[in-house]
């Protein structure tokens, strides 16, 4: 039963599940941190208030989250194949992954940041700082307890996600379920599936509970 | 030095409209402790934060070292700021960073070297008396080690001036005391001026020798310590003085009795507004009406050649004498009442 081949095909699943998550939740992040920061300073009373970006952003934001991720992979296809030259596989996954944990992010971004009391950021501009400064010395270091909670959820989501791509191609343990499951049912390559997924899911809150802990000195 | 000049702001909320400041005018000379005290929302913070234009007023101007404030550009704004330090009631340290790096932050945030940070930080918590702190967290100090941090983090950048919205509210009477000692050493020995709200008269009597009194957005009172404690007519200076009541110990409250009897003494409460000296009140009732009392308890201060406070006197003489003592109290205009009979 626990040939070779099993094994190195769930290793293999294993592995690019793992690398989908973490490197899509990375560009997620890349994209939906900033977008999330001016999020929240365009708010009303915060330091760049401005009704219509926010409102303009906002409504991007809710437009790309209310879109169902299985059909988002397929709407990119056509960008996917533009950025990676292909529209199937661990890496063309990364595309539509990215793109759809951003506005995800970047809402959980601005909550973190709207749990910093506002008489920190009150402090710091009475201290001369800029926008800029304040985002980087004050806003981010004080949530980062509550963004690096937030990274754990994401990351959670997107193993979620990627498994879901796997039933379209994108390989990792979505796609070996999928096939060696659905197609011909397998019940224990089903349950490894699963048991491992779970593991994935536990290790990352874990780890993610810690790291948080770690930096939270309130 | 610095001058506030007409400034009144209205804050707007959907339909509300409130004025929290109203024509307010002040002027600060360099090297004075001046205090403001007022009631819960009478504008005090909207005007602190009017300083270094934290709050934008609608109208008037502040004036510092010849400057129009609300002239300057953004950046021109913040270098000012960097010469005004600010503390808060509730401190706002960066709970993120240890004691050493919250003092650090106005010196990072002009981009100073390491070296230059190290020596300004562990100079200035020497001043604060916090040296052994240095690598701390916030969260592991008392409230008055706090506002230590957060005194040395205002002075990092050598201010002029230092503004403190209700500095002392969060903390316990003798914190607060330790904390009012800091700022006059601040004061006196860094020359820095210092502006303060408070809604405690005792933090002002403590400190300043010029305060003005802020109701409902306007200055109703303005003027030298003394000046305005002995301005006894104004209703508002009234209650912020006289708010204290004095308490009838228990072995007296416990015997006390509402109305007159035979072989009980009346308790009378007094109240010194000023308008005579403690010493010359004990005087006048033991040497010239050679009235017997007991002082039950006295909590007086002395302003000048004033005497304030309240005190709590035991009558011991014949009905008829003490009778006198208290038509006295009343011809001199000497607030008091009898608590009653014990
Ligand atoms: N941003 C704001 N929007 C609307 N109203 C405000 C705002 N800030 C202050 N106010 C109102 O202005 C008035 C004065 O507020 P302020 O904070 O200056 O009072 P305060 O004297 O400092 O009171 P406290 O002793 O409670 O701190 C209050 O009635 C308050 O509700
Ligand atoms: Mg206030």
């Amino acid at each position: 039963m626990l040939d070779e081949s099993t094994v190195s095909l769930l290793f293999k699943g294993l592995g690019e599940t793992v690398y989908m998550t973490f490197v899509s939740g990375f560009f997620g992040f890349l994209l939906g941190l900033p977008v999330g920061i001016v999020l929240f300073l365009t708010r009303k009373g915060q330091l760049l208030e401005n009704r219509s970006y926010n409102r303009s952003l906002s409504v991007l934001v809710n437009v790309f989250r209310s879109i169902p991720f299985i059909i988002l992979i397929v709407w990119l296809i056509p960008f996917t194949r533009a950025m990676v030259g292909t529209s199937i596989g661990v890496n063309a996954a990364l595309v539509p992954l990215s793109i759809g944990s951003a506005p995800f992010i970047a809402r959980l971004v601005e909550n973190s940041l709207l749990e910093v009391p506002a008489g920190l950021v009150e402090t710091a501009r009475a201290l001369g700082a800029g926008p800029i400064q304040v985002t980087r010395k004050v806003l981010l270091p004080e949530a980062l307890p509550s963004l690096i909670n937030n990274a754990s959820i994401t990351l959670i989501t997107l193993v979620g996600y990627s498994a879901m791509g796997g039933a379209v191609g994108a390989g990792g343990l979505g796609q070996v379920g999928y096939q060696y499951g659905y197609v011909g049912y397998n019940a224990f390559i089903m349950n490894t599936v699963l048991i491992l997924l779970i593991a994935l899911v536990f290790l990352i809150q874990f780890l993610g509970d810690r790291l948080s802990k770690k930096f939270n000195h309130r | 030095m610095i001058a506030i000049k007409n400034i009144s702001k209205t804050f707007r909320q959907e339909k509300k409209v409130f004025k929290a400041l109203d024509d307010v005018s002040l002027e600060i000379e360099q090297g004075d402790i001046v205090g403001i005290i007022g009631f819960s929302g009478a504008g005090k913070s909207t005007l602190i934060r009017s300083v270094n234009l934290l709050e934008k007023p609608d109208e008037g101007q502040i004036i510092v070292n010849g400057k129009d404030l609300a002239k300057l550009s953004s950046s021109e704004l913040a270098k000012e700021r960097k010469k005004i330090g600010m503390i808060f009631q509730h401190f706002n340290l960066l709970s993120s960073r240890t004691v050493f790096d919250n003092v650090a932050l106005p010196l990072e945030l002009d981009n100073a070297g390491k070296a230059e940070i190290s020596k300004k930080v562990n100079e200035l918590l020497k001043v604060v008396g916090l040296e052994d702190k240095a690598n701390e967290y916030p969260k592991s100090l008392s409230g008055g080690q706090k506002q230590r941090v957060a005194i040395a983090r205002a002075l990092a950048n050598d201010p002029y001036l230092l503004l403190c919205d209700e500095a002392t509210s969060a903390l316990d009477p003798v914190t607060t005391q330790s904390i009012l000692q800091l700022l006059k050493d601040i004061n006196q020995r860094l020359g820095i001026t210092i502006l303060l709200i408070t809604h405690e008269m005792d933090v002002i009597k403590a400190i300043c020798n010029h305060v003005a009194v802020i109701d409902k957005g306007r200055l109703v009172v303005k003027g030298s310590l003394e000046e305005v404690l002995s301005d006894r007519e104004h209703p508002i200076i009234k209650q912020f003085s006289i708010s204290k009541t004095v308490n009838i110990p228990q072995s007296i409250s416990s015997t006390l009795k509402r109305e007159p009897e035979a072989g009980l003494f009346p308790l009378v409460e007094v109240e010194l507004n000023g308008n005579i000296l403690f010493e010359k009140l004990l005087s006048v009732i033991y040497s010239d009406y050679k009235i017997p009392y007991k002082l039950i308890t006295a909590d007086v201060e002395y302003l000048g050649k004033a005497s304030f406070g309240k005190l709590l006197l035991h009558l011991q003489g014949s009905p008829v004498e003490n009778e006198k003592a208290i038509r006295y109290f009343n011809k001199n205009n000497i607030q008091n009442t009898i608590k009653g009979y014990a």
